[in-house]
């Protein structure tokens, strides 16, 4: 079978449109809160799918579910790669990285110590295959893959415009560019899905202009899929193909920007909300 | 004075020694640590040694708790198997000292990876009870397996000869110690700048996203365990080749502490750091004890306060440094050649 994209940004095999995840029946719940209740959804390869809703309404809970940090109670998240069928609720965090799911949080959890190189390095690490005596001994394909891999990184140090900061530790980096250099480590793993947990939260206009103008790059040059959390509707408008929408753990609406627009259950649930989701 | 690099390739901006500047002072060291044998008298030959075993057992536990961000109380213990194995094997199965050192790095690595099972599930001080534990049990197994290990009564080791040339008088065993000396240092160097020892470092920074990004972190942290253990096994097996003798008095829970202080003093998470905090762990003590055998004509009872002002200026060293540079020496260090990479120009 044919690889959909050949950019090396991308991992995915699938073809434009093919079903990529299918999130079937989510039940999640802590004691006595239920996060998520019975939630259903599909993402297709390529395009930028958005999850809105009030706080608390479970999007975190749910790409949490996505990425083997938590377990549903009940359902199943089918993944689509490689010609095969994944069931994600029954790997591990690191076995679904493996599969080219690679994400940011909704609260930076960079390695603050690391360089941004270093940083970005760390996102290659399912691709890289130094082990503890060529990487101890600094030896012939450890080498070797050190310095391709640093080549590969320049293009998405490029991409994000962090050429200046490249050695820099992240904690000492502005939170914006802190959230780009997240961007960059989720990058590095050549996501065949991208997951993206609020990642213009507490920027100011600019940054998010950026911000929404490096993931359009990734999804239009590279055909990567994004799925993003984001509570900014104008940007959510503009830059996804498919919105779904959460309240109290339940989707209440899902389709394209327009149709979640007109949804009665969607305006109600914003009703009250400072953000109305009509402007 | 340097006005800025500029790299053209990969290859030399991933160099380790990146300017010439760099590769000089690296020559200097190598140089005086070469001289400095023909140089030194006998005391300062022992302290030079005592140095080198305890770096080599520090860069170990720096890996695990310094770079990995695994706290470890059990650094005596391990010290301990190390020691143990390498005076076991050559004493009742007469094998060649040289060879017992990879048996007993391996044995402690295992030992160690062993003990690290508690890492799955325990983070910051409850895994170092965890360690504390293994410490407790390994000190218990040594002194009550009285058939295999002599229990409390000391261990003779034969005395290792190469040649017919024994190796552990100080001079000769310097050069022994300055090769694995040089090769733990290369190794835990180049470990940190490839694959594993990124993610070791991930884990101690955010373990989390190490797990997201792909890191198999319970694997790694077991791997961690292994490796920072066979350097700790080493050094034990140093010991106990170099003195003849091996008492496991000499790897209670005092040392796992003294090889904490050793490392935050030095500096968490550096390698050079490790070296750095061991000349001064060894040095600290030799100096307050001639210090005070200077004093003890002038002041009267001076001898008899010694190791109290020993311990005590211990204490506030590691105090002093926890507040003021918890990066320890190392940082010391490099704000030091920072300041004069620039000068006179530095402000
Ligand atoms: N680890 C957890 N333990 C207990 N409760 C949790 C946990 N994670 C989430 N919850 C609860 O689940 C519900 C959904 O939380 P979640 O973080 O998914 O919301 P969200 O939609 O991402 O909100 P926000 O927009 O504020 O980020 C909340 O009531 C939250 O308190
Ligand atoms: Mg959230």
């Amino acid at each position: 079978m044919p690889r959909g994209f050949t950019h090396v940004l991308n991992s995915s095999t699938l073809q434009p449109g093919e079903l990529q995840l299918k999130v079937d029946n989510l039940h999640l719940s802590f004691g006595g809160v239920q996060a998520l209740r019975g939630v259903s959804l599909e993402v297709r390869q390529s395009e930028i799918a958005a999850i809105i809703g009030p706080n608390g309404a479970g999007k975190t809970s749910l790409l949490n579910c996505i990425s083997g940090l938590y377990r549903p109670q009940n359902g199943r998240i089918h993944f689509y790669n490689n010609n095969q069928e994944y069931e994600l609720t029954r790997l591990k965090p690191y076995q679904i990285a493996r599969l080219g799911i690679a994400r940011s949080f909704q609260n930076i959890e960079l390695f603050k110590h690391m360089t941004v190189l270093d940083n970005l390095m760390l996102g290659r690490h399912v691709h890289l295959k130094a082990n503890i005596f060529t990487g101890g001994l600094y030896w012939g394909p450890a080498q070797r893959e050190e310095i391709d891999n640093r080549r590969f990184l320049e293009d998405i140090i490029d991409l994000l415009e962090i050429e200046a900061i490249r050695k820099k530790p992240v904690g000492t980096l502005a939170y914006g560019l802190q959230k780009r250099v997240e961007l960059g480590r989720a990058l590095a793993l050549q996501p065949s899905l991208l997951i993206l947990d609020e990642p213009m939260a507490g920027m100011n206009a600019e940054e998010k202009e950026d911000m929404a103008r490096f993931i359009l790059d990734v999804n239009e040059e590279h055909g990567v899929t994004v799925i993003i959390i984001e509570h900014d509707m104008g940007v959510v408008m503009d830059i996804s193909d498919h919105v779904i929408v959460l309240d109290f753990g339940a989707k209440i609406g899902d389709g394209t920007p327009d149709e979640v627009q007109r949804n009665p259950d969607v305006i109600r649930a914003y009703l009250g909300e400072e953000h109305n989701i009509l402007q | 004075m340097e006005s800025g690099i500029f790299h053209t390739t990969y290859e030399s901006d991933m160099a380790l020694r990146r300017t010439p500047l760099m590769r000089l002072r690296l020559i200097l060291v190598i140089a005086a640590a070469l001289i400095f044998p023909f140089l030194a008298n006998g005391y300062q030959l022992t302290l030079a040694n005592q140095i080198g075993i305890t770096a080599i057992g520090a860069i170990g536990l720096n890996i695990l708790t310094g770079f990995t961000g695994q706290i470890s109380l059990g650094q005596g213990a391990f010290m301990a198997v190390g020691a143990y194995s390498s005076g076991l094997l050559a004493a009742r199965l007469g094998m060649p000292w040289w060879l017992t050192l990879p048996f007993s790095c391996i044995i402690t690595a295992v030992v160690g990876a062993i003990f690290g099972i508690p890492s799955l599930r325990l983070k910051g001080l409850y895994l170092a009870i965890a360690t504390l534990a293994a410490q407790q049990i390994i000190e218990w197994l040594i002194t009550h397996w009285t058939v295999l290990t002599g229990g409390v009564e000391a261990l003779v080791v034969p005395t290792p000869t190469l040649f017919g040339i024994r190796m552990n008088d100080d001079f000769n065993f310097y050069w022994i110690m300055l090769l694995l000396l040089s090769a733990t240092t290369l190794f835990a160097v180049n470990l940190f700048r490839t694959k594993i020892g990124r993610a070791f470092i991930a884990i101690r920074d955010q373990d989390i996203a190490a797990e997201v990004m792909g890191v198999n972190t319970f694997q790694y942290k077991l791997l961690a365990f292994a490796t920072s253990s066979f350097f700790v096994g080493l050094s034990g097996a140093l010991v106990a080749q170099y003195r003849n003798i091996v008492n496991y008095e000499r790897f209670t829970i005092e040392t796992s502490i003294l090889y904490l202080a050793v490392i935050i003093i030095g500096g968490l998470g550096s390698v050079s750091g490790s070296i750095y905090g061991s000349v001064f762990m060894v040095l600290l003590p030799a100096i307050l004890t001639n210090l005070g055998r200077a004093l003890g004509g002038v002041i009267p009872g001076m001898s008899r306060l010694i190791p109290f002002i020993q311990q005590g200026v211990f204490g506030i060293t590691i105090i002093l440094f926890l507040i003021f540079e918890p990066e320890g020496l190392a940082k010391i260090w490099r704000d030091i050649k920072d300041y004069f990479r620039l000068w006179p120009f530095s402000y």
